[in-house]
């Protein structure tokens, strides 16, 4: 026993000197942005090294990202003083676990955006952070095959279908790609994009007979995407490696191509249906939890985080936009360009139809998504009949509809009460 | 089995032939776990473009790029440290309270004995994740929270089904017969113990140790919510490595999976320790 | 000691660590799983099973299972058999066979994607000895037979050496008389593995059979990593719930009923492969 006991205590001396680390007066950031390695370290480097006082920068995934939050708002207590994430993060959230952040003095210079972040309250529950979109991108090599007459800044869906056709006959490989991996953000595509651009809806018209249409143009494209597509999360990937060439993705999913080979890719705006050019936004937002344990420190962070210097720099390291009025040096890195490039050409089109982000679901924001992903996989991987699937989830989204009793947004015309799907 | 079936006695052609199978799939059974681990060395040493042209270079550049990026990340070396710690602590902890447990379960009969190895495997059956949040709370309220100690609590759990499993199963392998003489000759229980089946139970030892080891060192989501300061390796690089560019993901796999090797390298000898015993 | 009370000492302080760290946590989360908007209730179980996904992720984890744990088990039988008989560069070998152990899954992940993907070195391989004229698409949804297959083949790769490991430490401890008699007798090498290796590892087997079974129903990152999408796993289902739905309700009725599955596979193995108290000589 004498061998045991010896190393019990060897293991209480272990744990002893592993738990009396010393505790930095660092402010904690916890942000489910920027997670990428090389951002998270420009992040650090090149964003907060500027804040006095020091900066613990933390991105985690969305799992450990929420557990840890919420086990330190049941607990009463915690070490997170900022926090970073989606719009969608934070209107799940309860807007008591958030402290008021109208008082403040800085929020962003779009009402819209100001809007959102009061989740619903009437005041700002988080500062709009920083601002991205989802924009389209291609390979040079797939310019020679654009169909005649199209001009790449003003494409329709019926164009892009001709020239991903084009580009199949051609060359013999599917080269369209379309992030449908499990990380893949195709919800917001179908959310933002092919819905807005046929039905000038999202909830309203969600089984609507121009719906049907949409889903069909979309299954018309997926006959020339690359099958593989359903392992795709980040564009920039299949961009550099070539297995696409016509790409849809979020604009900080697509940087690391144009800033690795500036020269081969051209970014471009997302194309026009019927009812117009229909886009949508993506907003990040910085909030300070109720349980932080320096709120001073963190509210200097967010002011920080504010300034116009600041969100150069946090453009530069994770390609999201400012969502203060900043003025942008020439000098930014080629993917800022071309990105923002597309984003303005796309905002300033004659037919631009931009959508909102979905609100007021609450913490049925994830089953809203699930809506549109389980009709993309029923109908375009399953091979479903199109108007017995949106028939048959037209059902569920009605139910998460009244169940949160969200009103309409944006391209949705506005509704008394919870949004109805006709 | 093919090898062995084949050998009949008496044949020398056979015996050849037998014998040149056995070194054959030896030899493929290697190539099969390398050859995939030689491929992440090769994207690890490749240049980004390398890693995302095609096709593929079955040679490595020694493009030491994505490794000097790591290598000038803050906070590297500590994260290393905590994640040593966290698992030498359930190394200890799982064989300490998982050994005597095995050596009940293969020993002796008692009540309760089958609801206690279901309680066992419970804790694997059931996903970390979701018990993660209950035990966060549990662990800032008793101040166990973003300590190594509390992260090693959590590990061991994970590590204990393996621990007794294992133990189980070996000192069932152990004639109960050896004890009994050993107690004619004068041993006390404890005693016969330690002088007759912990030696040779030294190989399963080794095996629950590797495991805890390997368990706690690869282990991503109660880490990432446990730490905060004191940040394991794996927190600190895995649990973003499924965002990151291509050709660091390989090369933050690879800086994940090097430790874990040196340590069943150095181990591994015990799993063989007391094969001439064992062999009488 | 007590004989009668010495076994309840040795279980003691497992039995008071998992109450702790294990059962108080799994409770709370379980009692989730019964809450409905009334007090007790099964709705959330019913959600879970009515989902259309249900039956195609419990179909294929199963599969996926049936398929990957058998092989794993005859290759770990024949690695450990082949080391047992070694005699020059057993401790290498050994090692070689035991390194995808260090691996974590979502590192095996990326590796066998590097593999697979269109170009990948699979594909890279194949054209360059002229077997293929292109890439081939290995992981799309059109041959979800082939993901499967790779999936697979990463799951056997990743997973075998913690039934091997297993497995040596045990067949270290079959004494070497056995094997003499056994050829005094005139056994075969195959005769001596089915009568002498088999029935003396038995212990072993069964522990190696449980871990790996009831860890096969947690499959999960190399799935995501090679399928995508294509091939929903339970594990993954209730990941889905728990943070993109965040439905803890849910959530945890789904990891109940893998746990159920679970449980009935690992007392079909203890019945199957019983152990008797003791080895006897």
């Amino acid at each position: 026993m004498k061998s045991l006991n010896a190393l019990a205590s060897a293991v209480a001396a272990a744990a002893f000197v592993a738990s009396s680390a010393p505790l930095s007066a660092d402010v904690l950031f916890w942000s489910t942005q920027a997670r990428p390695v090389e951002e998270a370290q420009a992040m650090r480097e090149q964003v907060l090294s500027g804040f006095e006082g020091g900066v613990d920068y933390q991105p985690n995934e969305d799992g450990p990202w929420l557990t840890r939050l919420n086990a330190e708002l049941e607990a009463g207590s915690g070490s997170i003083d900022v926090l970073g994430a989606l719009h969608g993060n934070f209107s799940a959230m309860n807007p008591d676990a958030l402290t008021d952040l109208g008082g403040l003095g800085v929020s962003s210079s779009s009402e819209t955006f100001n809007g959102l972040a009061k989740l619903g309250t009437d005041t700002l529950q988080y500062v709009p952070w920083m601002q991205a979109s989802y924009i389209m991108a291609a390979s040079k090599e797939a310019l020679q095959y654009l169909p005649e007459g199209a001009d790449i800044n003003a494409l329709s869906y019926d164009q892009l279908i001709a020239w991903a056709k084009a580009v199949h006959e051609e060359t013999g490989d599917a080269k369209f790609g379309f992030p449908a991996g499990p990380k893949g953000l195709k919800h917001r595509f179908f959310q933002g994009y092919l819905y807005p651009s046929y039905t000038n809806g999202v909830v309203r018209t969600f089984a609507s007979d121009e719906a049907v249409v949409a889903w069909e143009k979309f299954r018309e494209l997926w006959q020339h995407t690359n099958p593989a597509s359903t392992n795709f999360s980040f564009m920039q990937e299949q961009l550099l490696n070539g297995d696409a060439w016509i790409v849809f993705d979020h604009t900080s999913r697509l940087a690391q191509a144009f800033n690795e080979r500036p020269d081969d890719f051209v970014a471009f705006p997302a194309p026009a249906g019927p009812t117009g050019r229909g886009f949508m936004p993506v907003l990040a937002g910085l909030a300070i939890p109720s349980t932080a344990p320096d709120p001073e420190a963190a509210k200097a962070l967010v002011a920080y985080m504010l300034k116009p210097e600041t969100q150069i720099a946090t453009l530069r390291a994770t390609n999201f936009f400012p969502v203060v009025d900043a003025e942008l040096p020439d000098d930014l890195p080629p993917s800022v360009k071309a990105s923002g490039a597309a984003v303005a050409k796309m905002s300033a089109a004659p037919d631009a139809n931009p959508g909102l982000l979905p609100a007021g679901l609450g913490d049925k924001g994830g089953d809203f998504n699930r809506v549109f992903v389980d009709s993309f996989e029923r109908i375009i991987l399953g091979g479903q009949d199109i108007r017995r699937v949106l028939d048959d989830q037209k059902g569920r989204l009605a139910a998460i509809m009244e169940e949160t009793g969200a009103p309409c947004w944006a391209p949705d015309a506005p509704s008394d009460g919870a949004c109805p799907v006709e | 089995m093919t090898d062995t079936a084949v050998l009949l006695p008496d044949q020398g052609q056979t015996r050849k032939t037998g014998r040149w199978l056995y070194a054959a799939s030896v030899t493929l059974l290697c190539a099969w776990v390398i050859v995939p681990l030689y491929f992440l060395l090769i994207n690890t040493l490749s240049s980004p473009e390398t890693v995302n042209s095609f096709p593929k270079s079955f040679v490595p550049e020694f493009d030491l790029g994505s490794l000097t990026f790591f290598a000038g990340f803050q906070g590297m070396l500590t994260a290393l440290k905590n994640s040593i710690v966290v698992a030498f602590l359930t190394m200890v902890m799982s064989i300490l309270i998982g050994a005597p447990a095995g050596y009940a379960l293969s020993r002796f009969e008692f009540r309760g004995k089958e609801a206690f190895r279901l309680l066992i495997l419970l804790t694997r059956a059931f996903p970390l994740p979701l018990l993660a949040l209950p035990l966060a709370v549990m662990f800032i309220r008793t101040g166990l929270d973003d300590t190594a100690f509390g992260l090693a609590l959590v590990h061991t759990t994970l590590a204990i089904p393996f621990a007794v499993l294992i133990t189980f199963s070996l000192f069932s392998g152990i004639p109960v017969e050896l004890e009994e003489a050993a107690w004619t000759l004068g041993c006390t229980r404890l005693t016969a113990f330690t002088k007759v089946v912990l030696p040779l139970i030294l190989p399963g030892i080794t095996a629950s140790a590797i495991f805890a080891f390997v368990i706690s060192w690869n282990e991503v989501f109660a880490a990432a919510v446990l730490t905060i300061e004191n940040r394991t390796l794996t927190a600190f690089l895995l649990q973003t490595l499924g965002e990151a560019p291509l050709h660091l993901k390989f090369a933050g796999g690879f800086i994940l999976v090097v430790p874990a090797l040196i340590f069943i390298f150095a181990v591994r000898k015990y799993l063989f320790a007391m094969w001439g015993i064992a062999n009488r | 000691m007590n004989a009668r009370l010495l076994p309840y000492v040795l279980i003691l302080p497992v039995t008071l660590f998992l109450c702790l760290f294990f059962l108080y946590p799994f409770v709370l989360v379980a009692a989730q799983a019964f809450g409905g908007s009334d007090g007790l209730s099964l709705d959330n179980f019913r959600d879970v099973v009515s989902y259309w996904k249900f039956p195609i992720s419990l179909k294929n984890t199963m599969l996926l299972a049936a398929l990957v744990v058998p092989v794993q088990l005859a290759l770990a039988l024949l690695m450990a058999t082949m080391v047992n008989r070694m005699k020059k560069g057993r401790d290498l070998v050994l090692y070689i066979w035991t390194i995808p152990l260090g691996i974590s899954d979502l590192a095996a992940g990326i590796i066998w994607l590097a593999i697979f993907e269109q170009s990948g070195f699979l594909n890279s391989m194949m054209t360059g000895l002229g077997l293929a004229e292109g890439p081939v698409n290995f992981l799309s949804y059109q041959n979800p037979g082939l993901v499967f297959l790779a999936i697979a083949l990463a799951e056997i790769w990743r997973a075998t050496a913690i039934m091997l490991v297993i497995l040596v430490a045990g067949i270290g401890l079959i004494p070497k008389e056995y094997y003499e008699a056994a050829e005094v007798f005139g056994a075969s090498p195959w005769q001596r593995f089915l009568r002498v290796t088999l029935p003396m590892l038995r212990p072993s087997l069964q522990t190696a059979l449980i871990l790996r079974v009831v860890l096969a129903f947690e499959v999960f990152a190399v799935v995501a990593a090679l399928g995508g999408t294509l091939l929903p796993v339970l594990m993954g289902e209730i990941y889905a719930y728990q943070f993109d739905l965040q439905n803890g309700g849910a959530a945890a009725a789904m990891a109940l009923i893998v746990l159920g599955i679970s449980i009935v596979f690992t007392l079909i193995i203890l019945r199957v492969l019983r152990v008797p108290k003791g080895a006897t000589i």
